[in-house]
C-alpha cells in the first residue's frame, strides 16, 4: 500500500500539527513552567517604570472579589503620582481571561494606587497585565501569579 | 522457630505494602489534600450579605417570601408559583429539560440551594441578585404569566399584614387597573402605559418588595451534606471508607487530569462564572447566546444593584461595577452549576440537552466544537474506566439519605 504524501497535504497538515503541538505544550496542561517569574516588583517592558504590586489581604481566596495595591515609580526611583493604569489578564494554560474587569478607583498618594475588582475564578497561573500611560510614556508589564 | 520470627517482620512489611498498593496506588500529596478538603461543605464561608436588600435577614421577610414562594395566585392562571418549578423535594428544580410554567420555557430550571453565593443568577446571569432574580419568571409571559399590579393586588387581598409588618405600608391600589406591567401581553402594557408615573413607581417598589421577600426564603435555602462531606470529616479520610476507592479515583480525575475542578471548585464545586463548554443548541428554539446577551441585560436591569429600588450603597455593588465586558469568549458562555446533588437530577446543560451524567462526561472527554462562539474544552481522552469513576464519584455527591 502506497501512501500519498503530497506537498499540499504536508503544508494542510502544519496548522494542525501546530495546534496539537500548542495544546500538548501547555494550552491545556496543568504543568506551571519551571522558570516563571514570580516577582511582584519589577520594571516594565521599556523599562520606563518600575511596578509593585500586592494584594492588600495577602491571603487572596478563589472566586472572592479583592483588592490590590500598585506601586509606580519612574525610571529614577521617584514615585508616580499620575498616570493611567489598564488591568486585565488570564490564564494562559486555559485561554481565558479574568473573570472581572478591575480598575483603579483610588490614588493613594506616593506613587501608589488602589486596584479593585480582582477575582480569581480558578487556581493556577494567572497573569495580571498592566498597560501604564504616564508621564515618561506608555509602558507595559505582565506580572505572573499562581493561586 | 528463630527463622520463622526473622521472616514475620518481612511479610508484615509485605502485607502493609500490598494493602496501601491495592488501596491507594497513588498517596495523596498535601497540595492535593487541601484541594479536596477546599470542596468540602465545611468550607462554606457564611452566607455574603446582600446589601441591595434591607430585608435579606429577617426572619419576617423569610415567612412572607415563603408564603409567596408557593402561592399560585401568583401567575395568570392561578397554577403556577415559584414551586412549580422549583420543587422542595426536587432539589428545588423540576427534573424537565425545559421547564413548564403557563407555558414552555427555553431553559432548564435550576436547582436553588447555595445561590445566595452566587453574584449573577441565571444561566446568563442576567440578574445580580436572588430578588431580582425572582421577579424576571413572575413578568415570564411562558412562566407566571402575570403582571405588576396583579401581583400588588394578591398582596393586598391576601398577603396584607405580613407585608405591611416587613415593608411597611401598601401603597393605594383600588385605582389601579387590575392588569397593568411592561409585559408582553399588549393589554397589560397598554394599561401600565396609561398609569401616571408616581403609581407606577409605587407598584414597582411593591414588586420589588416581593422579590426581596422571596429572596429572604431563598437564602435559608442550603445545600445539605454529602456522603462526600461526611467522608472528609471521617477518621478514614483520605483513605477508603464512606468513599469507595472507585469513588476516590474518580475524585483524583476530577482534580487532576479531568480539570473538572478548574470550574467546579470550592465547597458548592462551581465557580459562578460563565463558560462556553461546546453545549449544542437545541433544534427550534431560539438562538441563545448565554452571558453575551445576559452581560448586557444585567447592566440595563433597573432592578439591579445600582438601579432605583436597590438597597445598596453603590460602592457596595462590586460584582456590578467591576463585572467583565461581554466578550467574544462569553459567547454562548452559561454559568458553572453547582454538583451537588448533580446525579439524581437529570437532564443537564441549560436546556436539558443531555439526557444522563455518563453521557455529559462524555461531551467533556470528546470536547466537540461548539455551535456558536469557542468552547473552552480540550480532548480529554477519558478511557470508559475513568468515565466510570467520575461517575461513581459524582454519585457521592448527593445528600445523604
Amino acid at each position: 500500500m502506497q501512501t500519498h504524501l503530497t506537498r499540499r497535504g504536508l503544508l494542510l497538515g502544519i496548522p494542525f500539527a501546530l495546534s496539537a503541538s500548542a495544546l500538548s505544550a501547555g494550552l491545556f496542561s496543568q504543568t506551571i513552567p519551571d522558570d516563571l517569574d514570580l516577582a511582584l516588583r519589577r520594571s516594565t517592558d521599556a523599562s520606563l517604570y518600575t511596578v509593585e504590586i500586592a494584594p492588600v489581604d495577602p491571603s487572596v481566596r478563589l472566586g472572592k472579589m479583592h483588592a490590590w495595591t500598585l506601586g509606580l515609580t519612574d525610571k529614577r526611583g521617584r514615585p508616580v503620582e499620575s498616570a493611567r493604569i489598564a488591568i486585565s489578564g488570564g490564564m494562559p494554560q486555559h485561554g481565558h481571561g479574568l473573570p472581572t474587569a478591575p480598575a483603579v478607583t483610588q490614588t493613594l498618594g506616593e506613587g501608589r494606587f488602589l486596584i479593585e475588582g480582582m477575582k480569581f475564578n480558578m487556581r493556577g497561573w494567572w497573569e495580571i497585565d498592566l498597560t501604564i500611560d504616564g508621564p515618561s510614556g506608555t509602558d507595559a508589564i505582565t506580572f505572573n501569579f499562581i493561586l | 522457630m528463630r527463622r520463622t520470627l526473622h521472616a514475620l517482620p518481612v511479610v508484615a512489611v509485605g502485607a502493609i505494602v500490598l494493602a496501601i498498593g491495592a488501596t491507594d496506588p497513588v498517596a495523596w500529596n498535601e497540595e492535593e489534600l487541601a484541594v479536596v478538603r477546599s470542596l468540602s461543605l465545611d468550607e462554606l464561608p457564611p452566607l455574603p450579605a446582600d446589601p441591595s436588600n434591607r430585608v435579606a435577614d429577617d426572619p419576617r421577610a423569610v415567612r412572607l417570601g415563603k408564603a409567596f414562594f408557593f402561592d399560585t395566585r401568583f401567575s395568570s392562571n392561578g397554577q403556577v408559583a415559584c414551586a412549580t418549578c422549583h420543587q422542595p423535594d426536587r432539589q428545588f428544580q423540576d427534573d424537565r429539560a425545559l421547564s413548564l410554567g403557563v407555558g414552555r420555557t427555553n431553559r432548564r430550571a435550576m436547582p436553588i440551594a447555595g445561590m445566595a453565593y452566587s453574584p449573577f443568577l441565571f444561566w446568563d446571569g442576567r440578574k445580580d441578585s436572588l430578588w431580582a432574580q425572582a421577579l424576571g419568571p413572575l413578568e415570564s409571559a411562558v412562566e407566571h404569566g402575570g403582571d405588576r399590579t396583579q401581583y400588588a393586588h394578591v398582596v393586598s387581598a391576601h398577603h396584607a399584614e405580613a407585608y405591611t409588618e416587613v415593608f411597611g405600608p401598601l401603597p393605594r391600589l383600588d385605582t389601579l387597573p387590575p392588569h397593568a406591567g411592561p409585559v408582553s401581553d399588549p393589554i397589560a402594557a397598554a394599561a401600565w402605559g396609561s398609569m401616571d408615573g408616581a403609581d407606577q413607581l409605587a407598584v414597582n417598589d411593591v414588586f420589588a418588595n416581593i422579590g426581596k421577600a422571596i429572596a429572604a426564603y431563598e437564602r435559608t435555602i442550603l445545600p445539605p451534606e454529602t456522603r462526600f462531606d461526611a467522608w472528609i470529616a471521617s477518621a478514614a479520610f483520605p483513605k477508603p471508607g464512606l468513599l469507595t476507592e472507585d469513588e476516590i479515583a474518580g475524585l483524583r480525575l476530577f482534580i487532576g487530569e479531568a480539570g473538572c475542578i478548574n470550574c467546579h471548585n470550592g465547597p458548592l464545586l462551581t465557580d459562578n462564572h460563565f463558560h462556553n463548554t461546546g453545549v449544542p443548541a437545541v433544534a427550534g428554539l431560539p438562538d441563545d447566546r448565554g452571558r453575551v446577551a445576559g452581560s448586557a441585560q444585567v447592566l440595563d436591569d433597573p432592578f439591579n444593584c445600582l438601579g432605583p429600588y436597590s438597597d445598596a450603597n453603590p460602592v457596595d455593588c462590586t460584582e456590578l461595577r467591576f463585572m467583565a465586558p461581554a466578550g467574544e469568549e462569553m459567547l454562548r458562555a452559561f454559568k458553572t452549576p453547582s454538583l451537588r446533588g448533580v446525579a439524581s437530577r437529570s437532564p443537564y446543560m441549560h436546556a436539558g440537552q443531555i439526557e444522563t451524567l455518563d453521557q455529559v462526561i462524555v461531551h467533556y472527554s470528546a470536547a466537540q466544537r461548539a455551535p456558536e462562539g469557542l468552547s473552552e474544552l480540550r480532548p480529554l481522552n477519558l478511557d470508559e474506566t475513568q468515565r466510570r469513576y467520575l461517575g461513581a464519584f459524582l454519585a457521592s455527591l448527593d445528600p445523604i439519605q
